[in-house]
């Protein structure tokens, strides 16, 4: 019995946005068990059911392409996985789409490069002196900053940063970001960097951007 | 009004945990509200990750959410930082299903497992923008009614609560609820109303008077609806399990199902309230646990099931339940845990099948440390056998054997303290004769408390000096590699004692402390014990009469026109046994007419572990 790998693409929203990225990953595991699809345990001493998150989403985040690898001891249709998941779904997370990879495929984790985000921030700053500090942002060579004591530059993770959408005491950023194991940029620090911090903020993970596989 | 997950966001960004206040869980029930004339807000005044374990309250939720007509959702303690931001944000406590304010649910129900909790109330009811004294409720508010074990002695919290509910909860809590629906008038109608239904305590219709040195003289009812003793509930036949359970979407305390096998303990250990105030022994059927098992594990997907019972050893088909678990569920890695077991080869022969091969701990709880003291405390155990035990169980690739003790129980010795030591080495010894350097000793050291409806009522607390002194000898001397060794903090004990064992005139007390800022008494960093002695010396009450006093056989207690079925001549008779340090087989074998099937014998079903017909006198 060869075991079968799903990519599923999910939306992550209401209360699950407070859910962590070990919570996330059993929630997948009780959802499959409860849509009567057996996962596949890795053995040893904790069996524990082979599911991979693509990039932790941090609480109080929503998304709408988040990533996981989940792994089935039985073949299923895809569809009728699809289906049978997305019946027992806890609210706040919904399946986008399904896909079977194959087995010798690198982890999904690894794959991860960059991630988009729409980054909603309440303000009272003007929106021109916004525009002003999103290009200074762009245009600076280096941004060292500090994250826990420890010392980086957030401008080589800052992919993309534009302002979206402007409306009375609220912008809405478009960021991309870096996503790449030990190079990851936050939205918030870029908030931060912005002078920004202060206001209320939602952000959203749009999607994740995987290298070519 | 409905408040909005938007609003919340803005505080939950800045509060510990945020997952514990927006509910969302599979198998959360989301009923019409406008559909649902009656409404129900299930509250536990504990932090969320704690209260979704309880097992109470997921046992109403789901008899009440299948009542035509009604609906109900559940309200967790806020932790402080969250209650402080609702309080600045001007948002009152509200329902994790529809985010109602709880101030719009027609009854509040709080299940009160414990007297540490107390003040948590306070602070929910203060949150919900209620006021806190019952007296000054009317029809306007939602009735706040309570049960769980705590209920037992009410009397603490008589002046917060408009009722309370005495005993098993399943059918009173439907008969509570249709006498609400029936009187939507005057709240005095409404609570004469709810005082006529069995097991239901409406403390204003009591009053209580005192003898000059502070003892309670007399109950006495002020109207003639109000009866007197007020007799406990009883599901003569367990209802068939809640399989729908709620899966949180954070980690919890206990996340995993729970199907309780078996209520009441016939073992009769005389410091145990649980084993008194829940007899007769009711065993659920065989075909319905595996049944209940299927359908839980089915509905939440879940790994881990709890089979909960007071002594699951004591279970009939234990033996037939664990080997068809494990055989149905071979190709599952399903945990199976089974608490209370006992100190036997038989005990360590199931932990040893749940465990599949995979052994980890085994509990032991002996509570005393002698021969003798387990003699007067009626959980006799040859120290020969236990340590036999401790070697099969570690031969059986058990690495840990965690040890529960007790100390300050009734006629204990600084030999009982010395033997608490001697034996956590004498294990310590046999586990590293086995298991080498890996085995592991876990000693935990609670402080007895002298609880209500036990033969142990009348004993007083030990002082606290002494319980300090024998923590610290165990601590000393319990030490090393191979040993951890856990306690608690006795001046919490004592606020824990006084609140379990007090009368009415506590509730000035409970009052004052949280006004002074007392919550979460329980968690040790909330814990001020300053707090409490100045509410207690405010109030003028003195801690130390409801603690330290040998009580005489005449005493009235606080609590004693509550009738658990146990008869206070029964207890009195096993304190007497106690002092003489005779202890007795499992009643299975042989009645003791403690006045179970006197008071409920009518009820009597199979499934009962009391003789059929065994009719006392
Ligand atoms: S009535 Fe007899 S058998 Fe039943 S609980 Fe009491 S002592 Fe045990």
């Amino acid at each position: 019995m060869t075991p079968q790998r799903l990519r599923i693409t999910y939306a992550v929203d209401g209360p699950l946005r407070y859910a962590s990225n070990l919570d996330l990953v059993r929630a997948w595991a009780r959802a499959t068990r409860r849509a009567g699809l057996v996962p596949l345990y890795s053995g040893g001493f904790n069996a524990r059911p082979r599911i991979q998150n693509g990039a932790a989403l941090p609480v109080g985040f929503s998304a709408r392409g988040e990533m996981v690898d989940l792994w089935l001891s039985q073949r299923v249709e895809i569809a009728a996985a699809r289906q049978a998941l997305a019946a027992v779904l806890p609210a706040g997370l919904a399946i986008r789409h399904v896909v079977e990879v194959d087995e010798a495929e690198p982890a999904l984790p690894t794959r991860v490069q960059a991630a988009e985000y729409a980054v909603t921030v309440e303000t009272g700053e003007p929106h021109h002196e916004i525009r002003q500090r999103v290009a200074n942002l762009l245009s600076a060579a280096s941004l060292p900053r500090e994250r826990r004591g420890r010392p980086y530059d957030l401008r080589p993770l800052i992919e993309e940063l534009a302002v979206a959408q402007e409306r009375a005491g609220a912008v809405l950023l478009h960021m991309r970001l870096a996503a790449r194991e030990g190079a990851t940029g936050r939205p918030e620090q870029v908030l931060d960097a912005l002078g920004l911090e202060e206001g209320f903020f939602t952000i959203c993970r749009q999607r994740l951007l995987l290298s070519e596989g | 009004m409905v408040i909005s997950l938007d609003q919340l966001e803005r505080l939950l960004l800045h509060v510990q945990r945020p997952g514990r206040y927006v509910g969302g869980e599979v198998n959360a029930i989301r009923k019409d509200w406008d559909a649902h004339p009656f409404r129900v807000c299930l509250a536990f005044p504990d932090v969320y990750e704690l209260g979704m374990s309880n097992l109470g309250l997921a046992i109403l939720y789901d008899i009440l959410n299948n009542q035509d007509g009604v609906l109900a959702e559940r309200t967790y303690a806020l932790w402080p930082d969250m209650a402080a931001a609702m309080r600045q944000a001007g948002l009152p406590l509200y329902s994790l299903e529809s985010y109602r304010p709880v101030a719009d649910f027609d009854l509040v129900g709080f299940s009160l497992p414990c007297e540490v909790l107390y003040t948590n109330v306070l602070e929910m009811l203060d949150l919900a923008g209620l006021p806190l004294q019952s007296a000054e409720r009317d029809e306007r508010h939602p009735l706040v009614i309570a049960g769980g074990h705590a209920a037992f002695n009410p009397e603490p919290m008589a002046d917060f609560f408009d009722a309370f509910v005495v005993g098993d909860g399943e059918e009173a809590i439907v008969e509570v609820v249709r006498t609400c629906q029936s009187e939507r008038g005057e709240r005095l109608e409404l609570l004469l109303a709810l005082a006529q239904v069995p097991g239901v305590y409406v403390p204003r219709f009591y009053d209580v008077s005192y003898h000059s040195d502070g003892t309670v003289a007399e109950v006495a009812p002020n109207r003639p609806q109000a009866p007197l003793p007020i007799r406990r509930r009883v599901v003569p036949v367990l209802p068939p399990p809640p399989t729908r359970q709620l899966v949180p979407n954070i980690a919890v305390a206990h996340d995993r199902g729970v199907v309780e096998i078996q209520r009441g303990c016939t073992r009769g250990c005389r410091f145990c309230h649980a084993g008194m105030i829940t007899r007769p022994v009711r065993e659920r059927p065989l075909e319905q646990v595996l049944q209940a098992v299927d359908q839980v594990l089915h509905h939440t997907g879940y790994e881990e099931i709890a089979l909960l019972s007071l002594s699951s050893a004591d279970y009939s088909h234990i033996g037939e339940l664990v080997a068809a678990l494990n055989e149905r569920y071979a190709e599952h890695p399903l945990t199976i845990s089974l608490p209370s077991l006992r100190i036997e080869s038989f005990s360590v022969d199931l932990a040893d099948a749940v465990s599949r091969g995979r052994p980890t701990g085994f509990t032991f709880a002996p509570e005393a440390g002698t021969e003798q003291l387990r003699e007067r405390i009626n959980k006799p155990i040859p120290t020969g056998q236990m340590l036999e035990v401790a070697q099969e169980t570690f031969q059986r690739g058990f690495r840990t054997i965690k040890l529960y003790f007790m100390i300050g129980l009734p006629g204990e010795t600084d030999d009982d303290v010395a033997a608490i030591i001697d034996l956590s080495h004498q294990v310590r010894a046999i586990g590293r004769r086995v298991q080498g350097r890996k085995a592991q000793v876990n000693v935990s050291v609670s402080t007895f408390i002298p609880k209500p409806h036990t033969p142990f009522q009348w004993h007083p607390l030990a002082a606290l000096e002494e319980i300090a002194a024998k923590q610290r000898l165990i601590q000393q001397r319990v030490r090393g590699r191979g040993f951890k060794v856990s306690w608690n903090d006795c001046r919490l004990t004592r606020v824990e004692a006084t609140l379990s064992r007090g009368d009415r005139r506590l509730g000035a007390v409970i009052c004052r402390a949280w006004e002074q800022g007392a919550r979460f008494d329980g968690w040790g960093e909330w814990f001020d014990e300053d707090v409490w002695s100045a509410a207690f010396r405010a109030t003028e009450l003195d801690p130390a009469s409801y603690l330290y006093r040998q009580r005489t056989r005449g005493e009235v207690f606080p609590w004693d026109h509550f009738h658990t079925g146990v008869r206070k001549a029964y207890l009195w008779s096993e304190w007497q046994y106690s002092l003489a340090g005779r202890s007795w087989p499992d009643c299975r074998q042989a009645c003791y007419h403690c006045g179970i099937m006197s008071e409920f014998g009518d009820l009597w079903a199979p499934g009962w572990g009391c003789p059929q017909g065994g009719s006392e006198t």
